[in-house]
Order: C-alpha cells, then structure tokens, then sequence
C-alpha cells in the first residue's frame, strides 16, 4: 500500500491563509477518539492527525472546504467551521 | 457596492448561480452576484464531465467557444479489484451528437467563461466577499449581510453549493446528514495532448470517461473515476463520507493507492501532478433535498441536492443549468405581479416538476438508497468478475472445466438468494 506524502500534495494547490482567523476551531474539552478517528481517514487533505506520540494535531491551513469534517462531526469534534473569509482559503487553477 | 435598486442577489457563481444570473439579466433584472472566491470556479470542483443538453438550449452553440477539454467518445465502467480490471469499454460515434455530446470540463476555466457571459449580459458580479447571513424580516428573505455590508434585493437565490450555511442558517436545509454525501478527491496529471491521445486511444479533441467500482474505494459504497482533458487526467475517488470515516485507508491514500494501480499507472506514468482538490457531492437524491422555496428566497444548484449517480454515470452541472432555467422563469413571474412571496415563487417548484429534472431525480429515487445498502457491488462483485475471467483465460496445464463449471463455484460464494436479490433490486431502481 502506498505512503502518502499530505505535504507535498498540497504544495500543488495555492492557498491563501487566513493567518489571523482560523475558519476552524475544535473544541477544546474533551474529543472522544473514536469521533476524531472519523475525520483521520476521511478528511481529503489529511489536515486530522495523530501523531507518533498519539498526541492530536490539526492545521487548518492546507483546508480544501469540502465541509466533510463538519458534516461528519460538526458536533462532537468542531466547535466553529465557516468557510474563510472573501478572497482567503484555496484557489483552484484547475477545479 | 452598488446604490441602484436590486431585483436578483445571487449568492455563488458556480453554473447554477452564474446561469441563472444570465437568463435574469438577458430579460432586463439588475442582477448582483457575489463570489466568495477571488473568481468564479476558485473554490468549484467537478470530476469531471458535463452533459451539454441543457446549457446548450441557452446558449446554443456554447461548445464551440467555452473552454471544454475533450468531447468524450469512449466510456469505460469498471470493475476493479487490487491486481485486476475489469473493464466494459464503449466507443461508439452516437456518443458525440451535437445537443447530445458530453465534454470533459475543468471548472476554474469553464466558470470563469460562463462569468464572462453572466457579465456581457448585464449580471454585476463582486468576486471575493463572502456571505454571513441573510436579511430576515418576519420570515421574508430580503437580501445579504458581508460583514458590515447589507443589501436587500427583491428576491435572493442560494446557489452557494452543496454545503449551504446559508439554507442552514435559514431552516430551509436541515444540514447535510454524512449517509447522503460523498467527499470526492482528485489529483490533476499533465500529460502531453499527443501521449494521451495513445495511452486511451482518442483522437485529437476526443476522449475517454472511465468509472470504477471496488478497488478505489477501498471496497466500501464508493467508486473511482478517470477523465481525460486535453493535456491532463483527472484522476480521483468519491467516497460515501459516513462510510469512509468507519473504513480502513483514508481518502488521500485511497487517492494514493488508485494511482499505483498496475492498471492505472502505466496511463499517468511520467506526468506530472498539477493540483489536488477535494469536494462533496449531494449523492443522496431526492430524500436529501432540501425545502428549495422560502418567502423571498430560491435555493438552486447543489445546494438543493441536484446530483444523480447511477454508477455509470454521474450528472450534476446539466441539472444545476436547469434548476436555474426554472428558477429564472418563476422569478419573471414573480416580478409581473410583484409578489415574491413562498406562495408565488413555488412557481420554481411547479416548473422544476415539469422539467426532466425532476423526472429523472424520480425516476431514479431509489439507485442512492440501493447504491449504499448494497455493499456487495464494491468488493464482492468486483471479486466475482475478476474470479470468472481468471478461470477463462489462465491456461496453467490443469484439467480445463466447462464454463459453467467455471462459474458457478464463484456465484456461490456470493450465494444465489444474494444475486438474485441484488439483480432484481437493481433492476427495479435502475
């Protein structure tokens, strides 16, 4: 099975950071694992994760806005998705 | 902004919202659509293909001069397991009809064009603000908040897409429930026009549309495609969200282990990675559609669930032209006697039950319903297929059997009530 490399695939696309503001927020009492384990697997750009230590880890920077994590767990992980603000985010040369 | 009185804020300018906005302008509406993307199709995804019927009736012609990849002229369905591919592939010049053709599309390109034609027609487009909230006055939609900014129009179309805050935060959608989405993942692979007019065996301007069962989805309710642009593959998975998030690999390894495929790589070998994006699709039919009509409000697109993926063949962009088509015309006739209120714009309803829209969104109500309850076709029918050709074709200097003998071992693996079950439930929804 192949190894992913989430860094370099989202190199490919342009993304304006919102660096003040993140669009996403998680909560920050207690995250049931099962729940958070959901968004590993299914979030397209990788952003959910676990590292060595089993220590969690999340950046909204390389987000897609596909809105998946927010429909699968926009209660029990999220505590705030919007899509950035006008102008920020990714911009799809392709699409 | 602008001071002149609105009659149209359209909010998104993706095909729904940006056809819609064409049609209304050409009829003589100040129409105001606003983009939360720095342009229209910055934030848009597709597979993708469009179907041109629709727009076609528009705009005819629009073939001719919009930024379309390739016509395709070959579609491939398959069925695919982690060594073998299976494969039905159908190449016939009836699948290039004008009024009939389906292209393969790149959406930043494609709406930026339809962009320019929402503007030449009169639409006033403001690209890079994005919508908070609506302005509701006891129940009546009656236009946008930006931040600090208000506008009020006579009526507002959400065409914001298949995640809407907006019909959210409105009570039009109830939200989005992760059996009835899919999240979609595509890797873009330059190739040279010439190198992928050999490897799928197009002509120049032509192409190919392949979709696959089993393997890209890791074997859970989902599938992979494949469509050829002119100078690059769109090469991705769709994955049922609720599904994917109880599975195995994730949606960037399952993108990952498509592209390894023995019968995947050696078509994108030497090209080079482009872009990466991901989206969701409303796959859930009609049972996810959301109320589409409010006072003052018209919810189009796939923001109102207007997606049908009948595994060999998916449509999404041709019923997003045509719920605006619909949406446009009740909007005139709200205007004519200046009542935009739920009872008068349900209009959109009544001309979308009409369309072929909505004849083909109930004529196929119960595919996703079959799609996601019957497990078997990602994993064990793809076995099936892969299992029974084996036997056919490997010649190993054992006793060879009689096909049936062949067969039947493997059908009952999977067990003869089962098929039968599946065969005639897929029947009935298909």
């Amino acid at each position: 099975m192949t190894k992913v490399n989430m860094d370099e695939k989202l190199s490919l696309d342009k993304f304006y950071v919102d660096e003040e503001n993140a669009h996403i927020v998680l909560k920050s009492d207690e995250i049931k694992n099962e729940e958070y384990q959901k968004l590993v697997l299914a979030c397209p750009a990788g952003l959910y994760k676990i590292d060595d230590n089993g220590k969690r880890e999340f950046d909204y920077a390389g987000c897609l806005e596909c809105g998946t994590c927010r429909v699968i767990c926009g209660k029990t992980v999220l505590k705030k998705w919007e899509y950035p603000q006008g102008t920020l985010g990714v911009e799809f040369r392709f699409g | 902004m602008s001071d002149d009185k609105i009659d149209v804020i359209i909010v998104g300018g993706g095909i729904a919202g940006l056809t819609a906005g064409y049609l209304l302008a050409k009829k003589g509406q100040s129409v105001l659509l606003i983009e939360r993307g720095n342009y229209c199709g910055s934030k848009n995804v597709t597979g993708g293909r469009i179907y041109t019927y629709s727009l076609e009736k528009i705009m005819p012609g629009f073939t001719k001069e919009a930024p379309l990849e390739r016509k395709i002229m070959r579609e491939k369905v398959c069925l695919m397991t982690n060594d073998s591919n299976v494969s039905l592939d159908f190449y016939s010049d009836k699948l290039g009809n004008v009024g009939s053709e389906s292209y393969s599309v790149l959406r930043a390109s494609f709406d930026q064009w339809l962009q320019e034609k929402a503007e030449d027609a009169g639409v006033q487009i403001v690209s890079g603000v994005r919508i908070d909230d609506l302005i509701v006055r006891d129940g009546h939609v009656c236009g946008v908040v930006a931040g600090e900014d208000k506008i009020e129009a006579d009526v507002t179309i959400l065409a914001d897409g298949v995640n809407s805050l907006l019909a959210e935060k409105i009570g039009l959608s109830k939200g989005l429930d992760p059996r009835q989405v899919s999240v979609g993942a595509k890797e873009i692979i330059g190739l040279s026009e010439d190198v992928i007019n050999d490897r799928f065996q197009c002509r120049t301007g032509e192409g190919a549309a392949w979709l696959f069962a089993g393997f890209p989805s890791g074997g859970r309710i989902g599938g992979g495609f494949l469509y050829t642009n002119r100078s690059s593959i769109s090469l991705g998975v769709v994955c049922n969200v609720e599904d994917v998030s109880m599975g195995v690999r994730s949606v960037p390894e399952l993108v990952e282990d498509l592209k390894a495929h023995p019968a995947i790589a050696p078509l994108i070998k030497g090209g080079k990675s482009l872009e990466y994006s991901a989206h969701l699709v409303p796959e859930g039919g009609l049972p996810m559609m959301p109320e589409i009509v409010g006072d003052g409000v018209l919810v189009i697109g796939d923001a109102a669930g207007f997606c049908l993926n009948l595994g060999y063949a998916v449509r999404g962009m041709d019923l997003a032209v045509i719920s605006a088509e619909c949406a446009a015309e009740a909007i005139e006739r709200a205007k004519e006697s200046k009542d935009y209120s739920k009872v008068s714009l349900s209009n959109y309803q009544q001309l979308l039950d009409d369309s072929i829209l909505m004849k083909d969104m109930k004529l196929y109500r119960k595919v996703p319903h079959f799609m996601e309850k019957t497990r078997r076709m990602y994993a064990e029918y793809p076995n099936l297929a892969v299992d029974v050709l084996k036997d056919m074709f490997v010649v190993d200097g054992t006793p060879a059997k009689k096909m049936r003998q062949m067969v039947v071992p493997h059908l009952k693996k999977i067990g003869f009530g089962n098929l039968l079950k599946d065969m005639v439930e897929g029947g009935r929804s298909l």
